[in-house]
Formats: C-alpha cells, sequence, structure tokens
C-alpha cells in the first residue's frame, strides 16, 4: 500500500470512502455514523456550527483519533482506522487549526521537514555529510525551494517561525503540508482570522496547488462565500451528525443546512 | 562594516548551506584551527593542560551530547554523570581486558557501550515528557553511580574500589598515564572533540536533527508528518550518551587517570554543571555548547586568580567567596540573557554589521 496505488486512481473516482464512522471519547459523541467520500482531484469542504465535529473527521482521516465504529476505504482498501505515519507515507498531508509549526525552527527548516519521509539517508552518512547525503539534501533543498517561490515566502526563509506574524505562519504551514507533494491536502481552517487580503491570497494558493499539482483537497473553514467559491462538493455536520452534502449550489438552499446554521429547532 | 555580509552570494544551495556559509566565519574558523593545531602544542605546559584545555575539551564534548539530547530534542536529562561513568568505566574494562587495542578504538567502543545504555534509559522518553522526565534521567544517575560502586566487576575487585589507568600510546607517544606530555592529551581530546563536534553539526543541519528540532517543537505535528516519536527520541539518546560516554572515557583515561565513581561522577560534579554549560551557552546551539564549556571551566579559575592574587583573599576563603559568585551569575544570567551565550554573540554580530554606524 503506498502513493503508487494512490496514484492509479483515475480523477474523479474514490479516494477515500468514510463508512458509518462514529467516534466518542467517554460519554461524548463526537460524530454519529458520518458517512461520505472524497473523489480524487477534487476540492470537498467539511462545514458546520462549531462542535459540529469537522476537525475531529480529519483527524480521524489522517489517524490521529480511531473510529469507535465505522470503515475507512482508502484507496480502495477497507480498515478500521489509520495511524499517522501510514497517512503520512501514503501521502495524506494536513494543517492545523491552531497552527502547529515548529517555532524554533526556521521557515526553511520547517518545510524542510515535510521532506522527512523521503529523505533516506542513514545516520552515518547524515553525520559525514558527504557524496550522497549532501546530494540528497541539495535535491530535497530544491524542491523545498519551489514550494518557497510558490508561495512568496522567499524574504522569510530564515526567520525562526515562532516570530512571524499570524498569517504568515498559516501560509508557512500551508507550505510545509505542500512540501511532502502530498495526494491528498487536509486543511483545517486556514483563512481563520485573516483579512480579506489574506484569505483572497490563501484561496488562490489553495486553488493553484488543486489545480496544477492536483492535489485532493479536504478543507474545513467558516467563511460561507470562500467555501462556496472555490469547493467542488461540501458535507455540513451538525452536532457529530451529517445533515446534508452535495454541490455548493444544492447546499445554499438545503433547509437542514440553513436551520443549523441559524439555529432554529427541527422539533 | 567588520561583520559585513553584503556582496557575499551563494549561487548554489550547497554552499547556502554550509556550515560557515560567511567569508568571516571561514578565516575565524580556520584561524582557530591553525593555532589549536600548529601553535598550542608547541607551547602548552602542564598547568595549561590539566587546568584549562583538557577539561575544556571533555566538557565541550558532554555539553555537545547533552545539548543534543536537552537543546535540540527537547528531553531533559540529569543522567549526564551516569552516562560519563559508563563511558569511564568501559574504558577501564576494555583497557584491562584488551591490553594490546589501542586507545583511540577503546574511547570509540567506550561511546558505542554508553550508547546503548542510554538507549535503554531513553525508553521511558516515550511516555514521559517535561520534568517528569527530568526525574526519570535522575534515576540513571543514581543508578549507574551505585551499580560501579557496589559491583567490584567492574573495578576489577580492587581494594578501594579506584580504577586506574594505565599508559597507552598513540604513535608511539603516551596518551594516557603519568608520563604522557601535555601536547599529547590535548592533541589527542582535540582530535576527538573536533572529528565528533562536525559529525554533531552535520547531523543536525540533515534529516534526524530537523526530526529532533521537530519533536522538541510539537511532538503531535511531527508525528503527523512522518517523524517516529519513539525511534527519533532514542536515537538522540543514544547519540548523546556516545558523546558523554567518550567524554566520560577521556575524563578518566586522559584528565584524571585514576578516580572512584561516587565522587567523580557525582550529581554536583558532572550531571549540574553540564546542564549548566548547555543552559549558560545556549540550548540549541553547537557555538553554545563549547561556550558554556569554556564558562564554566574558566570562571572558577579567573575569579580565584582575581581574588587570591589580586585582592589578597586566603584561598578557603576565596573558595567561599568562589561558589557564591558563581551562583550568583547563574541566576543573573538566566534573568539577562536566558538563551545563553550563543544569543548574544549572534546579539554581537547584529551590531558589528553596522559599527560603526548608528543607523
Amino acid at each position: 500500500m503506498s502513493l503508487s496505488k494512490i496514484k492509479n486512481i483515475p480523477f474523479g473516482k474514490n479516494i477515500i470512502e468514510l463508512k458509518n464512522i462514529s467516534l466518542s471519547f467517554g460519554g461524548v459523541k463526537a460524530l454519529t455514523e458520518v458517512s461520505f467520500e472524497v473523489k480524487r482531484g477534487e476540492v470537498f469542504a467539511i462545514i458546520g456550527p462549531n462542535g459540529a465535529g469537522k476537525s475531529s473527521m480529519l483527524n480521524v482521516i489522517n489517524g490521529f483519533y480511531k473510529p469507535t465504529s465505522g470503515k475507512i476505504n482508502f484507496a480502495g482498501q477497507e480498515r478500521l482506522q489509520m495511524e499517522p505515519e501510514f497517512a503520512a507515507k501514503s501521502g495524506i498531508a494536513r494543517t492545523f487549526q491552531n497552527i502547529a509549526l515548529f517555532k524554533g525552527m526556521s521557515t526553511l527548516d520547517n518545510l524542510m521537514t515535510g521532506r522527512l519521509l523521503k529523505q533516506k539517508q542513514n545516520l552515518f552518512m547524515q553525520a559525514l555529510y558527504i557524496g550522497p547525503a549532501e546530494k540528497e539534501e541539495t535535491f530535497h533543498r530544491e524542491k523545498v525551494e519551489r514550494v518557497i517561490d510558490f508561495l512568496d515566502l522567499q524574504s522569510i526563509r530564515r526567520t525562526p517561525v515562532g516570530s512571524l506574524p499570524y498569517g504568515l505562519q498559516k501560509r508557512v504551514e500551508l507550505g510545509r503540508a505542500l512540501a511532502m507533494e502530498p495526494e491528498i491536502l487536509l486543511l483545517d481552517e486556514p483563512m481563520a482570522g485573516m483579512n480579506v487580503e489574506e484569505k483572497q491570497d490563501m484561496s488562490r494558493f489553495v486553488l493553484t496547488a488543486n489545480h496544477e499539482l492536483k492535489t485532493t483537497i479536504v478543507l474545513i473553514e467558516h467563511d460561507m462565500s470562500v467555501v462556496m467559491d472555490i469547493s467542488d462538493r461540501i458535507v455540513v455536520l451538525d452536532y457529530g451528525k451529517k445533515i446534508g452534502s452535495g454541490k455548493p449550489e444544492e447546499i445554499r438552499i438545503n433547509k437542514a443546512v440553513i436551520d443549523a446554521y441559524l439555529g432554529v429547532s427541527n422539533d | 562594516m567588520i561583520y559585513k555580509e553584503t556582496g557575499q552570494y551563494n549561487s548554489n544551495y550547497r554552499s547556502d548551506h554550509a556550515i560557515f556559509p560567511l567569508m568571516q566565519d571561514k578565516i575565524a574558523f580556520s584561524l582557530l584551527m591553525l593555532v589549536a593545531f600548529l601553535f598550542v602544542p608547541f607551547v602548552v605546559d602542564s598547568y595549561w593542560e590539566k587546568a584549562i584545555l583538557v577539561p575544556f575539551l571533555i566538557y565541550s564534548m558532554a555539553a555537545i551530547g547533552l545539548n543534543i539530547l536537552t537543546g535540540y530534542c527537547g528531553q531533559v536529562s540529569l543522567g549526564t554523570g551516569g552516562f560519563m561513568a559508563v563511558g569511564a568505566f568501559s574504558t577501564y574494562k576494555l583497557m584491562t581486558t584488551y591490553p594490546d587495542l589501542n586507545i583511540m578504538i577503546i574511547v570509540i567502543i567506550s561511546g558505542f557501550i554508553s550508547a546503548l545504555v542510554g538507549i535503554l534509559f531513553g525508553l521511558p522518553s516515550l511516555r514521559i515528557k517535561g520534568f517528569y522526565l527530568a526525574v526519570a534521567t535522575l534515576a540513571s544517575q543514581f543508578f549507574l553511580v551505585w551499580l560501579f560502586n557496589k559491583v567490584p566487576w567492574f573495578y576489577n575487585y580492587s581494594d578501594t574500589g579506584q580504577i586506574t589507568v594505565s599508559e597507552r600510546t598513540m604513535f608511539g607517544v603516551p596518551v594516557t598515564g603519568a608520563a604522557a606530555p601535555p601536547y599529547a592529551t590535548y592533541l589527542f581530546c582535540l582530535v576527538l572533540v573536533v572529528v565528533f563536534g562536525f559529525a554533531a553539526k552535520n547531523m543536525i543541519r540533515s534529516k534526524i536533527g530537523r526530526s529532533w528540532m521537530a519533536i522538541r517543537d510539537m511532538d503531535i505535528a511531527a508525528e503527523i508528518i512522518g517523524v517516529p516519536p519513539l525511534k527519533t527520541k532514542l536515537t538522540a539518546f543514544a547519540i548523546s550518551s556516545f558523546y558523554i560516554g567518550i567524554s566520560g572515557s577521556l575524563y578518566f583515561a586522559v584528565y584524571l587517570g585514576a578516580l572512584e565513581v561516587t565522587e567523580s561522577f557525582d550529581i554536583m560534579a558532572i550531571s549540574f554543571p553540564v546542564l549548566f554549560m548547555i543552559i549558560i551557552g545556549g540550548l540549541g546551539s553547537m557555538l553554545g555548547s563549547f561556550l558554556g564549556a569554556a564558562f564554566i571551566v574558566l570562571l572558577p579559575i579567573v575569579l580565584k586568580n582575581f581574588m587570591v592574587d589580586l585582592v589578597g583573599l586566603s584561598a578557603v576563603t576565596a573558595k567561599h567567596f568562589e561558589i557564591t559568585i558563581w551562583g550568583l551569575l547563574m541566576v543573573v544570567f538566566l534573568i539577562v540573557e536566558p538563551h545563553g551565550l550563543a544569543r548574544l554573540w549572534s546579539i554581537a554580530k547584529e551590531k558589528l554589521r553596522r559599527w560603526p554606524f548608528p543607523y
């Protein structure tokens, strides 16, 4: 099971299918019987009010949470849960709602960590830093520099990310995920707390990654205009349950979704 | 103006990623190496060797080791003394068991033995973090010292519990034992520190170093991008203990010559001073390891010379003052510059870049 298997899936076919996923922490039910599928090459959005279980859903997809019940069909293979390392190796990258960068490291080093899984030199060669070890570093540096160019991060290459402003940190985090050359990119509120221009930039980066790198994108976002603009399909969660799914124009007129957002009781 | 980066362009990633990308640093380091290898050996006397140079090199080695574990991988350790004891006793056992084995090989094997012990004591680090891990490593400190004290096999059943080095030579010159000339012990330590110093720097700027720092800064995110936490932490423990083991080996074989474990590898004698070295020098900085070691080695000597020779205090009073001032400086330092001497140096570089212009 690996990247090659995912690359064989034709665009537009299911890459992840989540079947009746339930997740509970003690008595708290975070997710109840949620099912949906993500197609290869699309921009897929998960929306819903606060506490609807959106982030939990992402955590299930990349193996950080183990679902209490339900099945995950990933690239044609059915499993009960994912493992973080397996997910990373299979080409799933993600960003976090609360930025999870390595604060003491420079932007460049943060992006280079995205290449860790692809670096194969052993410890001894790394300590010697000659021949193949050096070539490998340079090779991955070139890849990372492309991401730096793409995201306009040149001027902050050497800056420790802890001292960067919020919007830039979000961008660096996207960069770290992109440096992994992922097949699937999970973005947890990439535009939260940004101003309009930053949101436009971020949307542009996400769409370019989707169009040119052909990355499948699973996105959680609260800004409805952004979601409606950039996503191909949407699933709506409320209190851990799926209350609607479909194309943006269908979601816009979905009664259950509107009620959930406006707080109308269904009783 | 002195430390000007302008006009120095790196046209490829290889030179951009060099250890010393700036011409000034390259020249300064080359000069330092020239003096260290070609000048100091000819002038070094027994006082400089025993009081300053050899302890500085040995403590630098230990500080690099602890900095890898604590500064780069974020795992606080108070077990330095214990791991140095492993290095020392491995050296002793190897020396007595294989009299013909070259001392350099013995030192390096001692490093590997310490690395294995380090892996063993690093196992709890997967489950416990921060202060709790510090306490767990404290257990290794006390257990290892206890072990070398209580099991006579380690000191070959000698009556005193002391271990004593026998003479070993490199290229015909003795480097251990009483007959070793100052320049030989100095060069022996210097070569090891330079070689392994470069190795450490290379690891830090490669994949493994970034994995360590990722674990240090945010272990959850590190796991998500595919850094295996246990393996990475254990590698840090192993390599850190390797360095500390080598320093323990040198401490015994080259520096002291004879020692008794409870006295020489006590937590107050080794573990805390080395931890202070990396805190004062700078956590997560290679330069900091050296600056911290120099600071801790030189400070007592400077203070003593100042108080006894200049002020005219008696040696006993001076010793009391020395401990007080040492503690005071430590506190002042942590308040004024928590990031250590390495940070002070980088601030100085910033200033030197435009000095003497005020803008």
